[in-house]
């Protein structure tokens, strides 16, 4: 019992993050050194968590989305769309709240028409969500009439670069979603059926459930994530950038998806796992800038790193671990 | 055995072991081959007979034991020295090329050549003259994949002799194939066999081995139980070999208690839709079987998607217990009582990567929502009983469905409608495929569910089968309900004599 929890702790991408963070103190020995001021924790630590709080939101609502044998590409565009909705209404004199809501409900709606494109018309998902991730931009600049839209409002400010309890508001605000994610997906049946539809979709509606409704709903709740980091985003800048919000996030947040072990192929998946590997992306990131490495160099590492733990996920490195776990369990009963 | 009788074998097995972890998949089995016989290999899945194939062409080592080939031991390091030994093997999945031409399939890696040119007018001349030795005339330019199973059996077949020209196996050719076209593959293997050729035919229809094979090896639990000419045994006989324990399907119930006084638990009223299935009534009462026979494209199948709400009907009513009801899908039909277990098994019917135990609960959790979520413990126990109940042999229920054998597959679907309660099951093909054992337990669970007072549809080819446990029998043809048998019209020659009348004012 204790070496299975022990088995499920030790896994290719913990075992990647504990290498990334390790090659970071290597590099620069002040890496894990936490300093508290003002009310609250700083250090290198506490900023890999911060900086990669809006490609681990947008993980979260990707999981959902890629284990239903989808994929979500507009998620950097509804960023740019929430940021600028929140933006526009508090510079035109409405109260925060408001733009909070109305940021995430149009994040939903974009969401939801995804979710219609595919479910409904059975159009690929690629090019279903390709739709919005181009025209996506062009509402934002359409939103904020083409200029970088700055505000002084102190809520939203507060959304992208308050803390709370010492840590960074975003954080709090990612760990508070993916606890609420985790739970509603495991104590209800919607993740198993999610895994269901993803796994066989034809075979998931002969037996009752009601695919194109989850599907419509998983997309909705990605565009929902993608309006909170589109929130997060803007408040940090204190201003709306139509062009460069979220921009290529899309892919990273794949990317920690797939690193967190979820295949593209749909079915099993694990939001706790996509959110280590957005960790796992920003801690290569962070390390490199603190490493005072000129960040070209990141592209380049982050691939590498990638490699490397497909290699350990792969089904031949598998085969090549069970079958030396499998002797070393026969030689050791042997008498 | 004396040495006149070891040298007329063309390829024998002598006490062949091969034992994997912990398990002897074969033991000590001894095989022969004659030349110019068709020889059955039979055993549950499980038996050891793929390993055995796997041994004789090449793809295992014996860990004891030899392989004799023309009376001389051989060690074969692959599948293809085996061939060039003369052994060539056809899968059930034919595995060539469906995007390359018939005539290419047929030369690939052995292609005639000019100056390292490919002659491809030679390779197709070639591909017709070889074709026409099996009555076959096709366009051998087009590509493979645009021709039916049958078909791409046949050329697979043909590549294979022409490869090898001794020994051919075929592990389960007709598993996709409609009865027209196993007689074709059959003209095809007697032809062959009329040649001189040994064949050795693994198949699950037991039909198909008295209509073919000369001779007989079972095989179970990894032991050779015997070899007996098919002259010399019954039906009986072979399915006790195999199953080790006496098995019968329950007798034709002719005799049954028609049950349509009461009220229908189910009635269509000329539901129909357009390119699909002509309108079609019938009632299904509660303690009744309904027999469905027809064809492959009969319109079976899209009548069960019809009743389910999977495809939606564009005429007729359907009503439950006489009251008027919409199934606009199939949530609507589940919450019902409605059960779907579909034709394809693997297309429509399992969640691969998911376990035993939630493909068993899956349709019951739909019927619960998204809400109301069974716990871990709730749905062990749930399928923990099911597959206790259809004796569905899993190592773990946490097992991905796709490792389990089609047999167990198929129960795990049935149990799947069993753990939501159903008042009405649709079963299309539940039995196709699957091995002996298998086979009756679910042909029991039938018999079982009837007597508990279900209403159930259930399709299926083999006649003899729904015969069995049909109070009365639909045949469908072209798309069109075309016959109702019931008392002593049910047999399996006038279904057949149903099946096979030509529609009025078509030529016979």
């Amino acid at each position: 019992m204790k070496l299975k929890r022990l088995t499920r702790i030790i896994n290719p991408q913990s075992v990647a993050l504990v290498g990334v963070l390790f090659i970071n103190w290597l590099l620069f020995p002040g890496f894990f050194d936490i300093t508290w001021q003002d009310g609250r924790f700083f250090g290198s630590l506490i900023d890999v968590l911060n900086r990669g709080v809006p490609v681990a939101i947008l993980a979260i609502g990707m999981s959902a989305v890629i284990a239903t044998k989808g994929v979500d590409l507009s998620v950097g565009a509804v960023m740019a769309i929430s940021g600028a909705v929140a933006a526009t209404l508090v510079v035109d004199g409405h109260p925060a709240y408001i733009a909070v809501i109305a940021a995430l409900l149009t994040g939903v709606i974009c969401g939801v028409w995804n979710g219609i494109l595919v479910a409904f018309l059975e159009i690929q998902p690629i090019v279903a969500t390709l739709v919005l991730m181009v025209a996506g931009r062009g509402i934002a600049q359409l939103i904020t009439e083409g200029t970088i839209v700055t505000f002084s409002d102190p809520v939203l400010i507060f959304i992208g670069t308050g803390s709370f309890a010492g840590f960074p508001m975003p954080v709090i605000i990612a760990a508070v979603l993916l606890l609420i994610a985790v739970f509603a997906v495991r104590s209800s049946a919607i993740g198993l059926f999610i895994e269901a539809v993803g796994v066989n979709r034809a075979a998931a509606s002969l037996a009752g459930i009601r695919s194109e409704l989850l599907i419509v709903a998983v997309y909705g709740f990605s565009g929902f994530c993608a309006a909170i980091s589109g929130l997060i985003v803007a408040g940090d800048i204190k201003g709306a950038d139509a062009n460069n919000a979220g921009l290529w996030l899309e892919l990273d947040a794949i990317l920690a998806v797939v690193i967190g072990g979820t295949s593209l192929l749909g079915g099993r998946f694990s939001i706790a796992m996509s959110v280590l590997g957005a960790i796992i992306i920003q801690a290569m990131n962070t390390g490199i800038l603190v490493s005072g490495f000129p960040p070209e160099f990141n592209l380049v590492v982050k691939a590498g790193v990638i490699i490397l733990i497909f290699t350990m996920q792969s089904p031949l490195a598998t085969r090549i671990i069970e079958s030396r776990r499998t002797t070393r369990t026969l030689s050791g009963k042997k008498p | 055995m004396d040495a006149g009788e070891t040298s007329a074998f063309v390829l024998e097995a002598r006490g062949v072991t091969k034992i994997f972890g912990q398990n002897r998949a074969l033991d000590a089995v001894n095989f022969g081959l004659l030349p110019g016989e068709v020889h059955a290999l039979l055993g549950e899945n499980g038996a050891g007979k793929s390993t055995l194939i796997k041994i004789l062409t090449g793809a295992y080592r014996p860990d004891a034991g030899e392989v004799i080939l023309d009376g001389k031991p051989v060690t074969f390091s692959d599948p293809l020295q085996a061939q060039s030994h003369g052994i060539g093997t056809v899968y059930q999945e034919v595995n060539l090329l469906p995007n390359r031409s018939v005539a290419e399939n047929l030369y690939l890696g052995h292609q005639p050549t000019f100056m390292g040119f490919v002659r491809r007018s030679q390779i197709e001349k070639n591909a017709r003259t070889l074709l026409a030795r099996y009555g076959l005339d096709i366009d051998v330019q087009a590509e493979l994949g645009t021709y039916s199973v049958a078909v791409q059996q046949i050329v697979a077949i043909a590549r294979a002799v022409e490869l090898s020209g001794k020994v051919l196996v075929l592990d389960e050719p007709t598993a996709s194939l409609d009865k027209h076209e196993v007689d074709k593959l059959f003209e095809v293997i007697a032809g062959l066999r009329a040649r001189g050729m040994a064949i050795v035919f693994i198949t699950h229809f037991l039909d198909q081995v008295f209509a073919i094979s000369d001779r007989v090896t079972i095989l179970r639990n990894g032991r050779l139980i015997g070899t007996e000419p098919l002259s010399g045994v019954s039906r009986t006989d072979v399915v006790r070999m195999m199953l080790g324990k006496d098995i019968t399907f329950a007798p034709a119930v002719t005799g049954i208690e028609e049950q349509e006084t009461g009220p229908a638990m189910v009635e269509f009223s000329s539901c129909g839709k357009a390119g699909k299935v002509r309108p079609f009534s019938l009632k299904v009462h509660r303690g009744e079987v309904v027999g469905v026979a027809g064809l492959l494209g009969s319109g079976r199948t899209e009548m069960a998607r019809i009743m389910f709400g999977a495809d939606q009907m564009d005429t007729g009513e359907i009503r439950i217990d006489s009251k008027l009801v919409e199934l606009k899908s199939p949530v609507h039909a589940i919450a019902r009582g409605f059960g779907f277990c579909p034709e394809d098994r693997k297309v429509e019917g399992i969640l691969g990567d998911l376990s035993v135990r939630e493909n068993i609960i899956i349709a019951l959790q739909g019927k619960l929502g998204w809400f109301r979520a069974l716990n871990r413990d709730e749905q062990m126990e749930i399928a923990g009983k099911f597959a206790e109940d259809l004796d569905i042999r899993a190592a773990s229920l946490d097992l991905p469905i796709k490792l389990l054998s089609g047999g167990n597959q198929q129960k795990v679907i049935l149990a799947r409608w069993l753990a939501t309660d159903p008042s009405f099951l649709i079963l299309d093909e539940p039995t196709r495929g699957i091995d002996v054992g298998a086979h009756a337990e679910i042909v029991r669970t039938i018999n079982r569910l009837r007597e508990d007072g279900l209403a159930l549809l259930v399709i299926s080819s083999e006649l003899d089968e729904i015969v069995a446990y049909s109070s009365r029998i639909v045949v469908m043809r072209d798309r069109e309900m075309v016959a109702e048998l019931r008392g002593d019209n049910v047999n399996p020659s006038v279904i057949v004599q149903a099946i096979a009348a030509q529609p009025e004012g078509e030529p016979a």
